[in-house]
């Protein structure tokens, strides 16, 4: 076995072994750490398949900022771990003949006649001077720019919806304005008054 | 590859659309709340401009724009400008509902404006992604509309539901599309039907993405079995959202069906496979859309079945799979909109401050109180129920034309039975509004925008019905002209 | 490294010669936190008019392997109701980023132990992690004061890690390479520190070099410490080695945001007076000023109020770096650029 199958396996197993704690963990935290190591692993598979923009984009976008959000919700919210389990095994046997017919739809499409590997020959390596990163970008801002674009306007719904659903103004909220503070000068807060000192008994005095 | 500003001029419509919005959201920011007009305003001048720069392609052919993803033409333009204006007059509608209810807001005009954009761009896509981008950007709006009024708890969970359900459906819709993309390798619908007639293309992998099509455009459209959503969401979202829902992105849902079916997989073996998945959804919509209508006691409920039962008729055009089926669909549901706007509008028109008026039996009595607006509503139920002279019975007829032309009568006998009973509960609200005492008494308080554009829009559901020939041959020139119908 | 091949094959030489090298990082960068921590007690007692401390070795020289072997011997203490596991695991994950970020980083022209192309990307993915470290700390201490501060610094780390993104994307627009080594030639002009990122980007390098304070807890960004306020927040129950672990990871990462900011705005080892060679101590001088700044910050400023931090960073720094993205786009693009 060479290097690159011997990393894969590796990597496969600590994903597979991760991904089956996410559901099988007690606690919630526990769950959502397990999913960021998973969300790891399995950039290190996409490494393995030379998209490393792709994998280093995952790292970045889900490990280091989604998953913190998320993360942070988990450790905020009081959690009833027993509400959350009851009726665990009624939904179990409809849950699993689910998955069961999923499995073998995967199964169909994927295995043997259609997809199989000998269908999808594998693609020559990239030469060492190409960057998946410039071709990515080179695709995403000529052939799809449009689809990016809807995709931007569909994230900036999300705001718009996001705020308008939860932002409430409420009357009796003190905030500070910053450029009104900064502006304050000297002149408005101290008044410098000059006073005759009274000379003579300077100790006894106060 | 040279690139030049024109390139983008077949898009200048979602261009405006998108700038615009950005413009009202930055605006509205500096807005105080009583002159929020301004920005309802700014609303209404960015849809009427935006359907007047979309008119202006109505006689090309086929233009694209944005490396083939954008597609122009007749069929798009028309279907736009409908959209454009079906909102603006949608917004007029609303603005009495929304005032007193806190949900005149910035935000509730420009996630309509975006549900706009949303609706264009599924109606003039030309690629895969960019019909479930166009959808998703539809669907993130109203899901985010229906919210909007916070403090209610029936609103937020028939928000709720229709967003699980409908991210579902984008799922599926996603699966299916993805084995249309292994089957043919193109994601771009000119080149999926020339890989599907090319007949290199694996048709098992095809029929298994076929079926996931049809259910996500099931779920999207609210034909049985896939309506589950349907009432509830029509039923808990403030009214105003609700005719937002139920009447524009109708005919976007239309070009989508078309692009997604005709246009790419309409390839003649697979038109057999899915003209039987739309004969089981029509069947079923129709017969379960009317039957359960007729114990409904809620205005918006009835109207959410009757929406069902109509999808059914839409169905019914599009399965035929020939040019007159899609022209008397496009007919059917560009029809079905100006009803809707008028059933659901006046909904709104009859409600206060602290009052829905979306009970049947707020409905008692109507021509007693107001016997102007009480005939317009009866002439939308009439249409609705497909009595002539009024233009619903044009829309039905065509649709089952183009059912017979294929040869399936009993079809089309089944469509006529189950439109019959459908009859009974529309003839209930008309009995309702005339022979009933009326529980109150108060009059409607109806502004002078409003009440002159459902006045029209009363006028021309029977002006239509009386000339049917004009809307209708707008509808075949624009199939015929513009859509790529394998043969 | 050509007799090691010989010796054992090839790729077992590449192996170890890799490894070696990553030793000898980490060996170095830990040297530097150490002197790093007393250049800071020294810096900051000079600064107040102490002498700071001066009694191990000649003028207090040996005072880092002093306080190290008392960290070492001081008992590791588990909280009641800890997660041991957690608990244990959260300061490693937050060296581990802090260490493994050096692997893309060019200490002068081709001395660098993974010249991979995507070099930004992969900086800003690992030490984007680091932020693990710290939440996990605090949720598993089951302590309510490492709880607050471990929610502050997520908030303060998420909210700074954009505008930094920001920031460097304006790099990579100037230089067209997230690879390190081809940004820092790209700053290779005939006029020195003319050609530096520096100049074109000067308010992009005040935000990421303000963005790196608050991302590293420092002060006048340390509210997820705040002793005054939680105590020491999100470290308040760890002792002894673990504690020393926590230390080094923040110093580890003060070093190299410096050294990035030195790499990206700086010119890296390139020489600021044209004529003069280039080479690696430019680099390590660069650094230490850096470095100094962070002391001197500490020694100046008073802490920030908590809205005021996240008022900064998300009103302030991201919409300046979107504009600046937008400006520096532009000129590009109608080639108004001097540069």
């Amino acid at each position: 076995m060479d290097f690159e199958k011997a990393a894969f396996y590796f990597f496969a197993l600590i994903l597979v072994l991760a991904a089956l704690r996410v559901i099988t963990a007690r606690n919630p935290v526990h769950s959502a750490l397990s999913l960021v190591l998973a969300f790891f692993t399995a950039a290190a598979l996409w490494l393995l398949l030379e998209a490393e923009f792709l994998a280093i984009a995952l790292v970045l976008v889900y490990v280091g900022a989604v998953m913190v959000l998320f993360l942070f919700v988990v450790m905020m919210l009081d959690i009833n771990l027993d509400r959350l389990r009851e009726g665990y095994w009624d939904y179990l046997v409809p849950a699993l003949v689910v998955a069961g017919v999923m499995v073998l739809e995967m199964a169909v499409i994927l295995g043997g006649r259609y997809f199989s590997l000998a269908q999808m020959p594998k693609p020559p390596a990239a030469d060492p001077d190409y960057s998946n990163t410039r071709a990515l970008g080179e695709v995403l801002y000529t052939e799809y720019v449009y689809a990016f674009e809807i995709a931007a306007v569909i994230l900036l719904v999300a705001i718009v919806a996001a705020i308008g659903l939860t932002l409430r103004k409420r009357k009796d909220n003190k905030y500070q304005v910053p450029s009104r503070q900064i502006s304050a000068r000297r002149a408005n807060r101290v008044r410098l008054v000059s006073m005759p000192s009274d000379k003579g008994d300077s100790g006894a005095a106060s | 590859m040279e690139f030049s500003i024109m390139d983008l001029a077949p898009a200048a419509a979602e261009i405006f659309l998108l700038a615009a919005i950005c413009v009202i959201l930055v605006v509205d920011l500096f807005v105080p709340d009583e002159r929020r007009y301004l920005t309802y305003g700014l609303t209404q001048i960015t849809l009427v401009v935006a359907a007047l720069l979309t008119a202006a392609g109505i006689d090309s052919a086929p233009v694209y724009a944005f490396s083939g993803m954008f597609v122009g033409d007749a069929f798009s333009s028309v279907l736009k400008v409908g959209v454009c204006l079906t909102v603006a007059i949608g917004l007029v509608y609303s603005r009495s509902y929304l005032e007193p209810r806190g949900m005149y807001r910035g935000e509730y005009f420009v996630l309509a404006l975006f549900a706009t954009l949303g609706m264009m761009v599924m109606i003039s896509a030309n690629h895969f992604l960019a019909l479930y981008l166009g959808l998703e950007l539809l669907s993130l709006s109203l899901y985010a509309m229906v919210a909007l009024a916070r403090d209610s708890a029936r609103s937020t969970e028939a928000a709720m539901k229709y967003f699980v359900l409908g991210a579902l459906a984008s799922g599926m819709l996603l699966y299916g599309m993805s084995m249309v993309y292994g089957a043919t390798a193109s994601l771009a619908i000119g080149d999926v039907i020339a890989a599907v007639q090319s007949g290199h293309a694996n048709s098992t992998i095809l029929k298994f993405g076929l079926v996931f099509i049809v259910a996500g455009i099931g779920f999207k459209l609210g034909a049985v079995p896939f309506h589950m959503w349907v009432p509830d969401v029509y039923h808990g979202a403030p009214t105003a959202v609700t005719l937002m829902i139920g009447t524009a992105p109708k005919l976007a849902a239309f070009a989508f069906i078309v692009r997604l079916l005709v246009e790419s997989l309409g390839a003649e073996q697979l038109v057999v496979e899915w003209r039987q998945m739309l004969v089981l959804l029509s069947v079923a919509s129709l017969v379960l859309g009317n039957v359960v209508a007729i114990a409904q006691t809620n205005l918006k409920r009835l109207l959410a079945y009757s929406t069902i039962s109509h999808m059914g008729f839409l169905l019914l055009g599009v399965l035929s799979g020939t040019t007159e089926g899609y022209s008397a669909a496009m007919f059917y549901v560009s029809v079905y909109v100006i009803m809707g706007l008028g059933a659901f509008g006046m909904i709104l028109l009859m409600s206060r401050k602290g009052y829905e008026a979306e009970e049947l039996e707020d409905l008692k009595g109507l021509n007693q109180r107001h016997p102007w607006y009480a005939f317009v509503m009866l002439i939308i139920m009439f249409s609705m129920a497909g009595i002539p002279p009024t233009v619903g019975f044009w829309a039905k007829l065509s649709v089952l034309q183009a059912v017979i032309s294929i040869g399936y009568v009993w079809l089309a006998v089944v469509a006529v039975l189950f439109s019959l009973v459908g009859a009974f509960y529309y003839l209930r609200v008309v009995k309702l509004m005339y022979f009933d005492e009326p529980a109150q008494r108060e009059a409607m308080q109806v502004g002078v925008d409003s009440g002159v554009l459902m006045s029209a829009n009363g006028i021309a559901v029977l002006a239509l019905g009386m000339m049917p020939g004009a809307l209708l041959a707008v509808c075949e020139r624009a199939v015929t002209m513009s859509l790529r119908v394998a043969t | 490294m050509e007799w090691l091949a010989d010796m054992i094959g090839t790729p077992a030489a590449v192996t170890l010669w890799t490894l070696a090298k990553i030793v000898a990082i980490v060996i170095v960068v830990t040297l530097c936190v150490a002197y790093l921590t007393l250049a800071e007690r020294k810096v900051i007692g000079y600064m107040q008019l102490r002498l700071g401390p001066n009694r191990v070795g000649p003028k207090g020289l040996f005072q880092p392997f002093a306080d190290v072997l008392k960290l070492l011997v001081k008992e590791v203490i588990v909280p009641t109701g800890a997660n041991k596991f957690l608990f244990i695991t959260a300061p490693v994950l937050s060296l581990m980023p802090a260490l493994a970020a050096w692997a893309v980083v060019p200490f002068t022209d081709g001395a660098v132990v993974s010249n991979i192309d995507a070099g930004i990307l992969y900086v800003l993915a690992i030490t984007s992690m680091g932020v693990y470290g710290v939440i996990v700390a605090g949720w598993a201490s089951n302590s309510k004061y490492a709880f607050l501060g471990a929610m502050r610094s997520a908030a303060q780390i998420v909210a700074y890690e954009i505008a930094m993104g920001f920031a460097l994307v304006c790099v990579l627009m100037m230089s067209g390479s997230l690879n390190l080594s081809v940004i820092v030639d790209a700053q290779r002009t005939d006029l020195g520190v003319l050609g530096w990122n520096l100049i074109p980007l000067f308010p992009m390098f005040v935000v990421y070099f303000i963005s790196a304070v608050a991302e590293t807890n420092r002060a006048p960004f340390d509210v997820a410490e705040g002793e005054s306020e939680i105590v020491a927040g999100f470290h308040v129950e760890y002792s002894g080695t673990a504690f020393a672990v926590f230390f080094l990871a923040e110093y580890a990462n003060m070093i190299l945001v410096s050294a990035l900011a030195a790499l990206m705005f700086l010119g890296g080892w390139l020489s600021p007076v044209p004529g003069l060679p280039d080479g690696f101590p430019w680099f390590a001088a660069k650094i230490a000023f850096l470095l100094f700044c962070f002391l001197w910050f500490r020694a100046t400023f008073p802490r920030y109020r908590y809205d005021q931090i996240m008022r900064l960073g998300w009103k302030v720094f991201i919409p300046l770096t979107i504009v600046w993205l937008l400006l520096i786009g532009i000129l590009m693009r109608m080639s108004w650029w001097p540069w």
